[in-house]
C-alpha cells in the first residue's frame, strides 16, 4: 500500500526505468518463477549438466588431458561378473528395504499415533535419533557388534542362546543382513515420520463415524488409515527404491568396498571403485546412466501402476 | 583424499603444492601420457646410491620418478618368544620356510595355538612371499604373471598351513589390521607375524601387552642362502604440476626426504625404516625411543643385515585393478572358504587382468 501512495512522487525524479523493474517483480506472472528460480537453477547445474556430462563421458576413454571416444566399449566392459554380483546384490537388498522400511514403520506410526499409547514423544525421539547420527558412525559400531570373534557382542548373545557364532561380514547372507539391519537402524525413524505426518491428516470424523458404524479397529486401519495414507505410502515407496538403488555407505562401512567375494559389492560402490579407486571414469559413468535407466523406469512403472499419472485425481 | 586429488587433477584446478600418495593408488596418476606430477628425477640423481633403489622405482614410469617414499617398508617376521620358548623353538634357528612349517608344527603341538595368521582380504602376506622370490603380480615391462609357478607354488604352501597342517588361521577379522586380529594377537593368540618394518606402530598401539615379547627376524627364505625380504606398502610425495611454486615445491620435498636430516625424523618420529640407508647406523638411529622400549635394540642391526636382500615390486597400471582381486577373490576363496584351489584362483584373476 504505501508503495502506491508514494508511486507518484517517486516517478518525477526518478522516471521509468525503476518502476519497470518494480513492476517487473512485483507483476504476478513473473513470481511464480521468481520462487522456483532457486530449484530450477540448482537442478540445472548440478543434476542435469552431470547427467548429460556422464551421458557423454561413458562414450569416452578418460585420462588427464587426453579425451577419446571408445563407442560401446564402457558398456561391454559391464558385461563381468562383478557387475552382475552388484546389480544382484543391490536388487536383493533394495527388496529387503522394501519389505522392512514400509509396513514397519507404518504400523510403529499407528501405534505411537494411538490414544492408547504411554509416552508417544518418546518413542518417536527414539525412533528418529538414528536419523541424526552419521551412517559411519554407526557402521563403525555396528561392525563391532557383529565382530567374527566368540567374544564380539552379538556372537556372545549367540552362544548363550545355544546357537553357533557367525562370521558375519564375510559370508553373503549375514552380510546381506548386516547391511539391512544398518539401513534398517537408520532409516526408520525418517520414514516413520513420514507416516505420522501422513496420519495427522487424516480428519479424526472419519474414524468417528465409523466407530458410531460399528468398526472395529482392523477395519479402521485397512479401510480408513491404509487408503488415505496413500499418497504417502507412494512416495516413501519411491524414495526408497531410489536409496535402495543408490545405497553405497551401508556397505562401504563394513568392507570399505573390497567385499571378499563381492558379497557386500554395489551399483554405486562398484562406479566408486571404477572411476575412483581404478581411475576408468568412462565406465564408471556407463555404470551411472545404466543405474538411471533402471531406476527411472523401475520408479516410472510403479508411479503409473499406483495411477499418479492420471490428471482426474 | 586420493579421490579428491585425482579429481583435482584431471578437472585441472585445485590440486595442492604437495601430496602423499599411497603405492595402491599411485598407478592411477601415472596413467595416460599427460602426467599430471612433475618430475624428480635431478633431484634424486645425485645422492642416489645413498638410497634403496626399489623404492625410487615403484614410483616411477619411463624411466621418470615422480615420487618420493617415506620408508623401505622391509617385511619381516614377528615372533612371540613367549609361545616360541613355550614350544621349545629356537627362534633363530628357523632359516627357511620349511623349517617356519615344521616349527609351525610344534608349536601347534604345544600350545594349541597356531604358528601364524594369513591375511585373506589383504595382500600383506602373499605379496612380500611372491616378491622375496622375485616374484609377483606383474613384471618389469607391466605383463601380468599373477598365475606364474612361484604364485602357484606359494598359495599352495599358505593353503597347505591353513587347511592341511593347519598351522596357521586366516586373520580374525581378515586381514592384520582389524579389532578381532588386534585383540587376538594381543592376547598371544598366534606365535607370530609376518608383516612389513611400518607394522611396529601397531603393535605400540594395539597390541601393548605385547611389550618385550616380540622379536623381528628377517623372513624365512624358500631356499638356503635365498632372499629375506620385500619392500612393502608405502606412500610416495609428489609435487603436481599444478603447483604455482614447483620449483619451490620440488626442492623442499627434495629437502625434506632425501635429506639425511629427514631420514632420521622418518624413524623418530613416525617409526619407518627410512630409505636413505647411509643413515641405518647413524649414532641418531640408535637413541633409545618408544620402539626400541618395546621390542628391544637391534632393529638396525636386523635391516643392515638383509638391505641386499629386500626384494622390490612392480607396480603397473593395473595394479589397482590387480590388489582390488587379491583382497575380494584370489586369497579369500583358496584360504578362507576353501572353495577353489590356490592354482584356479589365480588362473582366474590373471585372466581377468590379461582383458
Amino acid at each position: 500500500m504505501d508503495r502506491q501512495v508514494s508511486a507518484p512522487a517517486d516517478s518525477k525524479t526518478v522516471p521509468t526505468k525503476p518502476t519497470r523493474l518494480r513492476s517487473f517483480f512485483h507483476s504476478q506472472k513473473m513470481a511464480p518463477y521468481f520462487f522456483v528460480a532457486p530449484f530450477v537453477i540448482s537442478f540445472l547445474l548440478f543434476m542435469l549438466y552431470p547427467i548429460i556430462s556422464a551421458f557423454y563421458m561413458s562414450f569416452q576413454e578418460i585420462l588427464p588431458g587426453e579425451e577419446t571416444f571408445v563407442g560401446l566399449k564402457n558398456y561391454q566392459a559391464l558385461n563381468n561378473e562383478h557387475f552382475y554380483a552388484a546389480v544382484s546384490n543391490t536388487v536383493i537388498y533394495t527388496i529387503w528395504t522394501l519389505i522392512i522400511l514400509i509396513p514397519v514403520p507404518l504400523v510403529l506410526a499407528v501405534l505411537i499415533h494411538s490414544r492408547f499409547m504411554l509416552a508417544p514423544v518418546l518413542f518417536r525421539s527414539a525412533l528418529f535419533l538414528p536419523a541424526l547420527t552419521s551412517i559411519v558412525v554407526g557402521g563403525a559400531i555396528f561392525r563391532l557388534i557383529f565382530g567374527e570373534m566368540d567374544t564380539a557382542p552379538m556372537n556372545t548373545i549367540l552362544i548363550k542362546l545355544g546357537f553357533s557364532p557367525q562370521q558375519w561380514a564375510m559370508e553373503g547372507g549375514t552380510a546381506m543382513f548386516l547391511m539391512v539391519a544398518l539401513a534398517s537402524w537408520r532409516w526408520m525413524g525418517i520414514n516413520l515420520l513420514y507416516f505420522l505426518s501422513g496420519l495427522q491428516n487424516i480428519p479424526k470424523e472419519l474414524y468417528e463415524s465409523a466407530e458410531i458404524d460399528g468398526a472395529g479397529s482392523l477395519s479402521k486401519f485397512f479401510r480408513i488409515t491404509l487408503p488415505l495414507l496413500k499418497p504417502v505410502t507412494i512416495y516413501v515407496l519411491t524414495i526408497s527404491i531410489y536409496g535402495g538403488f543408490t545405497m553405497f555407505t551401508e556397505s562401504y562401512v563394513f568392507w570399505t568396498n573390497h567385499s571378499p567375494g563381492d558379497i557386500g559389492l554395489t551399483l554405486i560402490g562398484y562406479l566408486y571403485q571404477q572411476s575412483f579407486e581404478n581411475f576408468n571414469m568412462g565406465v564408471g559413468s556407463a555404470i551411472g546412466i545404466v543405474l538411471l535407466v533402471t531406476i527411472l523406469v523401475i520408479n516410472i512403472v510403479q508411479l503409473k501402476l499406483f495411477g499418479q499419472f492420471r490428471r482426474e485425481e | 583424499m586420493h579421490n579428491k586429488l585425482l579429481i583435482a587433477l584431471q578437472s585441472g584446478v585445485g590440486a595442492p603444492d604437495i601430496a602423499d600418495i599411497e603405492i595402491s593408488k599411485f598407478g592411477n596418476f601415472l596413467k595416460g601420457s599427460n602426467i599430471p606430477l612433475a618430475e624428480l628425477d635431478d633431484l634424486i640423481q645425485p645422492e642416489k646410491d645413498k638410497f634403496i633403489q626399489s623404492r625410487f622405482d615403484i614410483y616411477s614410469k619411463n624411466g621418470h620418478n615422480y615420487g618420493i617414499d617415506f620408508h623401505v617398508g622391509a617385511t619381516v617376521m614377528y615372533y612371540n618368544k613367549e609361545i616360541m620358548d613355550q614350544a621349545g623353538v629356537k627362534i633363530d634357528d628357523i632359516k627357511t620356510w620349511q623349517d617356519y612349517a615344521e616349527a609351525g608344527k610344534k608349536v601347534l603341538a604345544a600350545t594349541g595355538k597356531p604358528m601364524t595368521t594369513v591375511e585373506v582380504i589383504d595382500n600383506w602376506t602373499f605379496w612380500p612371499m611372491i616378491a622375496q622370490q622375485g616374484s609377483d603380480m606383474f613384471d618389469q615391462n607391466g605383463q601380468v604373471t599373477l598365475d606364474n609357478e612361484t604364485n602357484i607354488k606359494t598359495l599352495k604352501f599358505l593353503h597347505e598351513m591353513v587347511h592341511g597342517s593347519k598351522i596357521a588361521v586366516p586373520a580374525p577379522g581378515g586381514n592384520h589390521h582389524k579389532e578381532e586380529y588386534y585383540g587376538f594377537m594381543n592376547k598371544g593368540g598366534a606365535a607370530s607375524v609376518l608383516m612389513p618394518m611400518w607394522y611396529m606402530g601397531r603393535f605400540l598401539e594395539y597390541m601393548p601387552d605385547l611389550k618385550g615379547k616380540i622379536v623381528i627376524r628377517p623372513m624365512p627364505s624358500w631356499e638356503p642362502g635365498g632372499k629375506r625380504s620385500a619392500g612393502m606398502g608405502g606412500t610416495g610425495t609428489v609435487v603436481t604440476k599444478q603447483s604455482k611454486q614447483l620449483e619451490l615445491a620440488r626442492q623442499f620435498l627434495g629437502y625434506a626426504k632425501l635429506s639425511k636430516e629427514g631420514n632420521i625424523r622418518v624413524w623418530k618420529t613416525m617409526g619407518f625404516d627410512p630409505i636413505r640407508w647411509d643413515v641405518w647406523d647413524a649414532p641418531e638411529i640408535k637413541e633409545k625411543n618408544k620402539y626400541t622400549d618395546y621390542f628391544g635394540d637391534g632393529i638396525f642391526d636386523i635391516l643392515l643385515e638383509i638391505k641386499d636382500e629386500i626384494q622390490p615390486v612392480n607396480i603397473s597400471e593395473k595394479t589397482p585393478q590387480a590388489i582390488d582381486l587379491i583382497r575380494k577373490d584370489v586369497l579369500f576363496k583358496p584360504l578362507k572358504e576353501n572353495s577353489m584351489t590356490p592354482e584356479d584362483a589365480l588362473k582366474k584373476a590373471a585372466d581377468e587382468l590379461r582383458k
